[in-house]
């Protein structure tokens, strides 16, 4: 069963077009990649979905067209965005930004649950409940913004470039997270990386940008098995 | 010692006027990140509301009360269909405009209602208890009470509440804070409604003192900017210790320190910010805020 599906989605900022005809589909329990350069349209195409872009085509999630909804309407239907850059609230604490993203949350002993899970998740974090967002190193600010996501329970997660900026084993560990998450709570997701090595240790099948088109989608296995994507973005 | 605990109780009285503003400075700026120069401009017109109503025969707790409804609109309307187009840009930009809106709101209650100095009739009784033998005005010390019971709202808003920590989530990440669902359009209109709701507060109590007019607030303003820079932007309890402290020693300059005298005392705010500022960037409360690139 489909939860979300893109079909030929275009978007632009200002008379710059970014995408020109991205597809793909995600099914319940999935993970979809999207690869490609710089510049390609992977972290548009998830603002795409989030309504944080004015798009064209057609965005369905869970059989209900939402584009041209806003981010909030979008996150309230269960789609977690975890933006490029992390995104944190500087100012707030560890459990104020966690808070946050429960915001939409009635269920208070649901919501001091899933913080004890996060912090399972992320251990880093539990030394520093109490500390600032902007106290926290890089990486623990990465684990931070996929904690925040959780805090919403959502149905879809959103992953923008998690690896971005930090060291190698550092990443891992936050894919580790991401991978136990996904199996323990069948959050599909969308994960968008650079790092392509470290998205087929995730992503079930993906697709590959090219100036804001989809160009080659496939299993992970069929992709992998390329000459043109082990050049490309497999380094060999 | 009776001069000087009149000069400190007074002092208290004037620096919770400053001390009001300053709030409803702070709340804007927790909320939007923006210092609102109108502020004071938008007390006076419900001060003036207030005062219109009055004269209409409403009873003077309903008036104030009314008033205080029509800011929370005024706040949350001028955000919609005025701030809103700036605040995603430059925020030079937005500040400008607040000083803008200053002017406009200050010539429109003037064009309204003239610029002659009408009676505003006070909260209070008029009479003086005695306090450790001393008699204080009941005016001052109703004043003081309402500020400390604004300043302990303002601080159980933001730290306790979900709607205080939704302001400040969309004060300081907007997009992030619409990624976790949070309404943001509909929280900043929140926000600028319930600062005008203390703007309001503070022209009614400042009215019966000043005497209503359009420029009413123009030198509490100055104050409250003050307060804001002494206290630290993200104290409310902060701005308003440190408003009193303005409003305290302001007095007590003027009366012992011979060359200040009630013509220099406007400096004395002034030197303690220059002070402030060189020893304790972040204000005496604030927190220091970390910039990570």
């Amino acid at each position: 069963m489909t939860l979300l599906e893109l079909e030929d989605v275009t978007a632009s900022y200002g008379p710059v077009q970014v995408l020109d005809g991205v597809s793909l589909s995600v099914p319940e329990n999935g993970a979809f990649g999207i690869l490609g350069a710089n510049g390609a349209g992977k972290t548009t195409t998830l603002r795409a979905i989030s309504g944080a872009v004015r798009t064209g085509g057609r965005i369905v999630f869970d059989g209900k067209d939402i584009s041209g909804m806003r981010p909030d309407q979008v996150a309230a239907l269960g789609i977690a965005h975890v933006p490029e850059g992390r995104g944190s609230f500087g100012d707030l604490t560890v459990r104020e930004n966690l808070r946050v993203g429960a915001y939409l949350r009635k269920d208070r002993k649901g919501v001091d649950e899933d913080i004890d899970y996060c912090l399972d998740l992320f251990p880093n974090l539990q030394d520093r409940i109490r500390s600032n967002a902007s106290a926290l190193s890089g990486g623990e600010q990465q684990m931070l913004a996929v904690a925040r996501a959780i805090m919403s329970k959502p149905r879809m997660l959103l992953l923008d470039e998690a690896s971005l900026g930090l060291a190698p084993s550092t990443a891992k560990n936050v894919y580790d997270a991401i991978r136990r998450l996904r199996l323990e709570s069948g959050i599909a997701m969308v994960v968008v990386e650079q790092n392509a090595n470290l998205a087929f240790t995730l992503v079930d099948s993906a697709t590959v940008l090219e100036t804001g088109r989809s160009v080659l989608t496939g299993t992970s296995a069929e992709l992998k098995g390329m000459d043109e994507i082990r050049r490309a973005y497999l380094g060999g | 010692m009776e001069k000087f605990v009149q000069l400190v109780v007074d002092g208290l009285s004037t620096g919770s006027v400053y001390a009001a503003l300053a709030l409803a400075i702070v709340l804007v700026h927790s909320a939007t990140g923006l210092i609102n120069f109108a502020q004071g401009g938008m007390a006076v017109l419900a001060a003036y509301v207030a005062w219109v109503l009055t004269n209409q025969g409403v009873p003077l707790v309903l008036a104030i009360l009314a008033s205080i409804l029509f800011s929370f609109l005024l706040g949350a309307v001028l955000e919609r269909f005025l701030m809103r187009r700036f605040e995603r840009g430059d925020p030079d930009t937005a500040v400008v405009v607040t000083i803008g809106l200053l002017t406009l709101v200050t010539g429109i209650a003037g064009w309204l209602w003239g610029y002659n100095n009408q009676q505003f009739p006070s909260l209070f009784p008029l009479d003086t208890v005695s306090v450790l033998g001393v008699s204080v005005s009941v005016r001052s010390i109703g004043t003081t009470v309402v500020i400390v019971v604004a300043m302990v709202a303002v601080q159980a808003l933001f730290v306790g509440t979900k709607l205080g920590l939704a302001l400040r989530a969309v004060a300081i990440n907007p997009q992030s804070a619409a990624y976790s669902g949070l309404p943001v359009e509909r929280l900043l209109m929140v926000g600028w409604g319930i600062a005008a709701v203390l703007g309001a507060v503070a022209g009614a109590l400042v009215a019966p003192q000043l005497t209503l007019t359009p420029g009413m607030l123009d030198n509490a303003l100055v104050y409250a900017l003050a307060a804001v820079i002494l206290g630290g932007l993200t104290s409310p309890v902060g701005v308003v210790v440190a408003a009193w402290l303005i409003g305290v020693l302001e007095n007590l300059a003027a009366v012992y320190v011979g060359f200040i005298g009630f013509d220099l005392k406007v400096a004395v705010p002034f030197i303690l910010i220059f002070v402030v500022l060189i020893v304790r960037p972040q204000g005496l409360f604030g927190r220091k805020t970390v910039v990570r690139v």
